[in-house]
């Protein structure tokens, strides 16, 4: 659908200058202000290029696996006090997740701008394989940076990027979380401005990025509410989808925003509960502040100095959140709740069990957000999510969680493969 | 007259340039690094970047990283901060704060601007505030004549150059390489063909460069072309290799040697 039919206070967003409302802009060295009107600049550029355009759909069609299919998740639905529940499913794209149509469409715009180097930070690691996917098979090289706590975690994507012919560096400043990746990332990036782009993985950060991931990502959008409609014949009552930085849900959310009839629930990673204090809940706990080059809610002290996040899901564990999210509260918009680790890991459990299918476990928030809402809204309902990830990176987590095997028995299996 | 424009005035009429010298505030704990910011103005320092720690530095490199995550993670807050600028400003030096945008705008803008002018202070260097998003910061620092202190980059065009030293007062930062903070071995060239840009398109506004400098040679580089010469890295250096708690010390050391480099004709 054409954004023509939004709203006129979702068309005017961001402004010029990148501004969600309050939110968004610019708060980052001058020494990245060219390279970001560069970007900027480029973007317009490509997104008026129909050669652009055709190259990156081909792309997403015949590398990418686009467009996903759309799963009815009869057996889960029933958990949902019988509301219809309908999968977008991302969890098929190449690498596994929505991931892909960003770092495609970055790809494809860092040899417009003549760059050969990309550089991107990563949590899970779906954001990193990802990138080391699209520059292997653009020719570019690849650096990705990584909290040594994530690289941990999540050691089978670490080896899938190294695989892939990027380097992975482990960060070991602050919480050695993604926030401090992100920090690492920006650092090379000032220094290599000239030959590289950073390729940001979400819907945050600095003007343009916030505009650019969206766009990337409306994709998903765009299908699911042809699929839906095809489907149903008719629109959906709410659309669930987890939120970290957010650009999954910003991706699916988008086309819907004219629709008032349509809900818009993001799903918050609430760790072991918002008022325990452990939790990467940013907009159900957090307050408005700048981090990484933008004005956004973020987990924040007395001081202004961030605080760690805590979820189970290293791809949720982020203090921050896209600025358009943040705008999307404030105005009612879109509404954001948050999820624990166990609620997420029962509903991931649940739609392993009744559909066959082994969710990463950032989505299961997503699904744990709609098994609520179905029981809110009732059988008559038709709740849309965004199955974001598959969990093949999640099975060490979850067989530690469930206590599936022991230990040592899965380091071995891990080490073996 | 703001406190850095005479201050980098009267520099100027002794045909020298101005020492400017960074530490943040709350390693290895306050008292120290505020002994440490009077030992650089007993040393010669004209000017001392009072720097308050972030958790997030993005522009730093690991020298100053290494000292700003133990102050964050004790609690030196904007408080401890203004203590240092009072400090310093009684030491018979400039104190500019020097901070990341958000422990700022956290505290409030123009309470920050209030208590910053209250405490002596003569302004503040934003290094991931550019002009575009500094709004309240440009009202306040006018309200309370504060110097604000914005940077410009050898990626910065004429025309940002040009806007950017509009609405800078004292002076422009010149971040002259493209990189983080830390010492360097050799003076960049890009730094004189910066200041030089800057000199010809705002001829108005003093110059100061931060790039890396560690000793009087290069300070004295540094100082042949632009009005201040910023060293940072150095003197975090001077704490971080003296944990006997001698760093203050060595402070005071570095900071005379340093100030007879910017004297150097």
């Amino acid at each position: 659908m054409s954004t023509s039919a939004l709203p006129s206070t979702a068309q005017s967003v961001p402004d010029a200058g990148g501004h969600f409302g309050p939110y968004g802009g610019r708060f980052v060295p001058e020494a990245l202000v060219a390279a970001l009107d560069e970007i900027a600049s480029e973007f317009r550029l490509a997104q008026a290029d129909p050669a652009f355009g055709a190259e990156l759909t081909r792309l997403l069609r015949d590398y990418g696996g686009r467009p996903s299919p759309l799963s009815e998740a009869t057996r889960f639905s029933a958990h949902a006090g019988g509301a219809r529940i309908l999968l977008k499913r991302e969890d098929l794209n190449h690498t596994g997740s929505h991931k892909i149509n960003n770092v495609l469409g970055q790809a494809l715009l860092t040899q417009r701008l003549g760059k050969t180097r990309v550089i991107a930070e990563t949590g899970a690691g779906q954001h990193g394989v990802a990138t080391a996917t699209a520059a292997a098979l653009l020719g570019l090289e690849c650096t990705v940076y990584m909290g040594e706590e994530d690289t941990r975690r999540q050691a089978l994507n670490v080896a899938r990027m190294r695989l892939l012919g990027a380097e992975v560096v482990p960060v070991t400043t602050g919480s050695r979380t993604l926030k401090d990746a992100i920090n690492e990332a920006f650092r090379d990036w000032v220094a290599n401005v000239e030959t590289t782009h950073y390729l940001f993985g979400t819907a945050a950060g600095p003007h343009p990025i916030p505009l650019m991931v969206r766009e990337f990502h409306r994709v998903i959008g765009q299908e699911a509410r042809a699929q839906v409609l095809e489907r149903t014949g008719r629109l959906p009552d709410a659309i669930a989808a987890c939120v970290g930085g957010g650009s999954n849900a910003i991706g699916i959310f988008y086309d819907f925003i004219p629709d008032e009839s349509v809900r818009l629930i993001g799903l918050e990673a609430a760790g072991e509960g918002v008022e325990s204090g452990r939790h990467a809940a940013t907009i159900t706990g957090g307050s408005p502040g700048v981090l990484h080059g933008a004005r956004s809610y973020l987990l924040q002290d007395d001081n202004g100095q961030t605080i760690e996040s805590h979820s189970i899901s290293a791809g949720l564990d982020y203090p921050g959140v896209g600025p358009e999210h943040s705008w999307l509260h404030d105005i009612g918009r879109a509404q954001y709740r948050p999820i624990t680790d166990a609620q997420a890991m029962d509903a991931f459990s649940l739609l392993c069990k009744t559909e066959g299918i082994i969710p990463a476990i950032e989505s299961s928030h997503a699904l744990a957000g709609a098994l609520d809402l179905g029981r809110e809204l009732g059988p008559e309902a038709i709740i849309l999510v965004n199955l974001s990830g598959r969990g093949d990176k999640d099975v060490e987590t979850a067989s530690k969680y469930f206590g599936l095997v022991s230990e040592d028995a899965l380091k071995e299996e891990i080490e073996l493969a | 007259m703001s406190i850095l424009e005479s201050l980098l005035a009267n520099a100027k009429a002794e045909g020298r340039s101005a020492l400017i010298g960074y530490l943040p505030v709350g390693y290895p704990d306050v008292e120290t690094s505020i002994q440490a910011m009077r030992a650089m103005v007993d040393g010669g320092a004209d000017v001392i970047e009072v720097g308050v720690p972030y958790s997030d530095p993005g522009m730093d490199g690991p020298t100053i990283q290494a000292a700003v995550d133990p102050a964050v993670r004790a609690g030196v807050g904007m408080s401890d901060v203004l203590a240092a600028v009072s400090a310093v400003a009684e030491a018979g030096a400039a104190a500019v704060v020097m901070s990341y945008w958000n422990p700022i705008e956290k505290y409030g803008v123009s309470r920050f601007a209030a208590d910053l002018a209250q405490a002596g202070g003569a302004g503040a260097i934003t290094p991931d505030l550019i002009p575009e998003e500094a709004g309240d910061w440009l009202i306040s620092s006018e309200l309370h004549n504060l110097d604000r202190v914005f940077l410009v980059a050898p990626s910065s065009t004429d025309a940002r150059i040009v806007s950017t030293a509009r609405q800078s007062r004292g002076f422009v930062y010149a971040a002259s390489t493209m990189g983080v903070t830390g010492t360097r071995t050799a003076v960049s060239g890009t730094a004189t063909t910066l200041v030089s840009r800057v000199r010809q398109l705002a001829p108005q506004i003093p110059v100061a460069v931060g790039l890396g400098v560690s000793n009087a040679d290069q300070a004295a580089e540094v100082a042949a072309f632009a009005d201040g010469v910023i060293v940072g890295s150095a003197f975090v250096r001077c704490l971080l290799d003296s944990p006997d708690g001698k760093g203050a010390i060595a402070a005071g050391v570095l900071a005379q040697t340093l100030a007879e480099g910017v004297r150097r004709h």
